[in-house]
């Protein structure tokens, strides 16, 4: 989604756009599967600072309300621009909702959006590395269409990255494709994360599902081994509640409290949400079906590529993040953003980047006969001889390891020190004797970028020895005043952390 | 997971090859496309909207593969719902099926303020 944007963006500025997607620009990354309700508030000044106050709040401090006025307004002015493309609804007053869209939908516009503004679309054509120049400015990336097995390289001004977050392989809804791939390359690059740490974000879905969709679980019942109702509550502490129990035995559920019209409704609204449950039998409403909590990682979590500047360039010059691929601390802070701020987010960093980019690429050229160095280092060249490597272990460790309950919903300093003992060890085997060869590079890579991703996020908690908002310590269950500031992580073999106030205001250290 | 492409009904127009976000399937030349790599499937049944002849069916186990019975689900009428239900192809001037996502925020206000009881 935020790639779609940035893509529309930077066509609208008069640049020559190319998009690549690891799958299909319309049905790949969370939103095609989802149905974001974006952040919209009218540019009322009363409602805009009500709606920041209300966010910066609950943010825990590390939060910028700058950056959150900003997404606010850009969603304001882009959204509606959908009209044609997407048919926006119109409630019962006859008023147009223009910020709750339906995924396929949604998605399905802003690519016809940009094919109509020439966008070079690629599917199917996963970016593998980046290209740098010699002045260390981006140059340009790589990867391979995995369907024709063929290489691509795209020399560009400016490239933004795009590439949603990291979901450990978790099973959520769409996220198959969210590995972390633009983290690993954003760090080859010596580009910094920021805030890793918050990656322990959970939505409940039937056991046997992918079906995270929350909407439902408003009216959930939930209940124990014994099928007696379990006291859950509804807002802030539920999930750590259902996962408490979840780690002593099997929890049910039924959707018995939805009124009967919202049921009616159902298939109209989100017409996926019952195809799981009628495809197995299942009567949500009467029945008690098994669930579970699904890691969300750093989509619902907040951790991401730094931003520098308000183009949500980086630290290397020509190289944007934008959606859930940058860190959303700025705008939501220490706690999930969930799919409304995230969305507007999503849309408004994919906006000024594309046009920052296309900007960049009318004033400097594509610089395309010069020299560029490709920078990709684990799977493409290993520090000693290749061995071959069982990949799907890797990535079953990696999960397990990031995703357990035990280990990342209720994180101690002694567990996440015994985490990353084992992600050390896997990353080391990868990065002395991975090789991918063609296509294979594809699923290589992804798992050096879920190894990379799993301890960017438990060294990132590590460091951080309190409790904020998503992170919480077992160990160090109070939130101290020496941390209220955002953590940076650099490197990919030793990984560096330092934690400083700034206002994501400094210059990007290439023009 | 995807577990059925109905060959009966399959035009081999390849619309799911192209647009299956984790690559699950194979063209093949001069006959229907191949479900080359199920345990890819992310069960998100974008194939089954893309699918404008309804030959696809996801089945609702997002983690083990499952027996079908073809003739069964043909019969079902499961084939095709989730499509009509997004008002999509011949659906889209039906207005049983108009998109009404927008309730969703509604939804959410109704439970907020206790529609439904306590949990």
């Amino acid at each position: 989604m935020a790639a779609a944007w940035a893509s529309i963006a930077a066509a609208r500025e008069g640049a020559s756009v190319v998009l690549v997607d690891k799958g299909y620009v319309g049905t790949s990354g969370v939103t095609a599967t989802a149905g974001p309700g974006h952040w919209f508030v009218p540019p009322d000044p009363e409602k805009r600072a009500a709606a920041v106050a209300q966010r910066e709040a609950i943010a825990c401090g590390i939060a910028d309300e700058r950056w959150m006025a900003r997404i606010l307004e850009e969603t304001w002015q882009q959204l509606p621009k959908l009209e044609g493309y997407y048919e926006f609804g119109i409630n019962d007053a006859g008023i147009k909702i223009y910020g709750a869209v339906r995924g396929p939908e949604y998605m399905r516009a802003l690519r016809q959006l940009a094919e109509a503004l020439s966008v070079r679309i690629l599917d199917q054509s996963p970016a593998l590395e980046l290209l740098l120049h010699h002045d260390g400015s981006v140059a340009g990336a790589r990867g391979i269409h995995r369907q024709r097995n063929e290489a691509w390289t795209v020399r560009a001004a400016g490239v933004v990255l795009a590439t949603g977050g990291c979901a450990f392989f978790s099973r959520l809804l769409g996220s198959r494709t969210n590995t972390g791939d633009g983290y690993l390359m954003a760090a080859e690059a010596g580009v910094e994360l920021s805030g890793m740490e918050f990656s322990s974000q959970y939505i409940v879905a039937p056991a046997f599902s992918t079906m995270a969709r929350g909407m439902s679980y408003a009216y959930a019942t939930y209940y124990g081994p014994d099928r007696r109702p379990l006291d859950i509550p509804t807002q802030a502490g539920g999930n750590r509640a259902l996962a408490r129990h979840m780690l002593r035995g099997p929890v049910y559920c039924d959707l018995g409290r939805m009124p009967l019209d919202i049921r009616a409704r159902l298939p109209f609204i989100s017409p996926n949400v019952m195809l799981p449950f009628v495809r197995r039998g299942i009567d949500p409403f009467n029945d008690q079906f098994p669930v579970t909590l699904i890691a969300e990682g750093t989509i619902r979590g907040m951790g991401g590529i730094k931003v520098v500047d308000d183009d949500c360039q980086t630290a290397v010059g020509g190289l944007y993040a934008a959606g859930d691929a940058a860190s959303r601390e700025l705008v939501t802070g220490a706690v999930s953003g969930g799919g409304a701020i995230n969305s507007a987010w999503a849309l408004s960093s994919g906006c000024w980047s594309g046009r920052a980019a296309a900007r960049r690429a009318l004033t400097h050229g594509r610089r395309a006969n010069q020299p560029a160095q490709p920078i990709g280092q684990p799977a493409f060249r290993p520090r000693r001889e290749p061995v071959s490597i069982d990949l799907g272990q890797v990535i079953t460790t990696a999960h397990d390891e990031a995703t357990h309950y035990d280990k990342n919903l209720f994180r101690s300093g002694p567990k996440l020190e015994r985490s990353l003992e084992r992600l050390d060890d896997l990353w080391r085997e990868l990065r002395d004797s991975l090789q991918g060869e063609g296509v294979g590079l594809v699923r290589a890579r992804e798992a050096c970028a879920i190894v990379a991703s799993a301890r960017w996020s438990y060294t990132a908690a590590l460091h951080r020895s309190e409790t904020r908002g998503q992170h919480q310590r077992e160990d160090a269950p109070d939130m101290l005043p020496r941390f209220a500031q955002r953590q940076s992580l650099s490197g990919i073999d030793r990984i560096r952390s330092s934690f400083q106030r700034d206002s994501g205001q400094a210059e990007a250290k290439t023009g | 997971m995807i577990e059925l492409l109905v060959k009966d009904r399959c035009t081999k127009c390849n619309a799911c090859v192209r647009a299956c976000p984790t690559n699950v399937f194979d063209e093949a030349p001069g006959e229907v496309p191949v479900i080359a790599r199920q345990s890819d499937c992310q069960t998100c049944y974008m194939c089954e909207l893309y699918c404008p002849v309804d030959a696809l069916f996801v089945a609702s186990d997002c983690a083990h593969p499952e027996p079908v019975d073809e003739a069964a689900i043909v019969a079902s009428g499961l084939l095709g719902q989730f499509r009509r239900d997004h008002g999509w192809g011949e659906w889209s001037s039906d207005a049983r099926y108009k998109n009404q996502h927008w309730y969703m925020g509604e939804v959410f206000r109704r439970a907020r303020e206790g529609e439904g009881g306590a949990r």
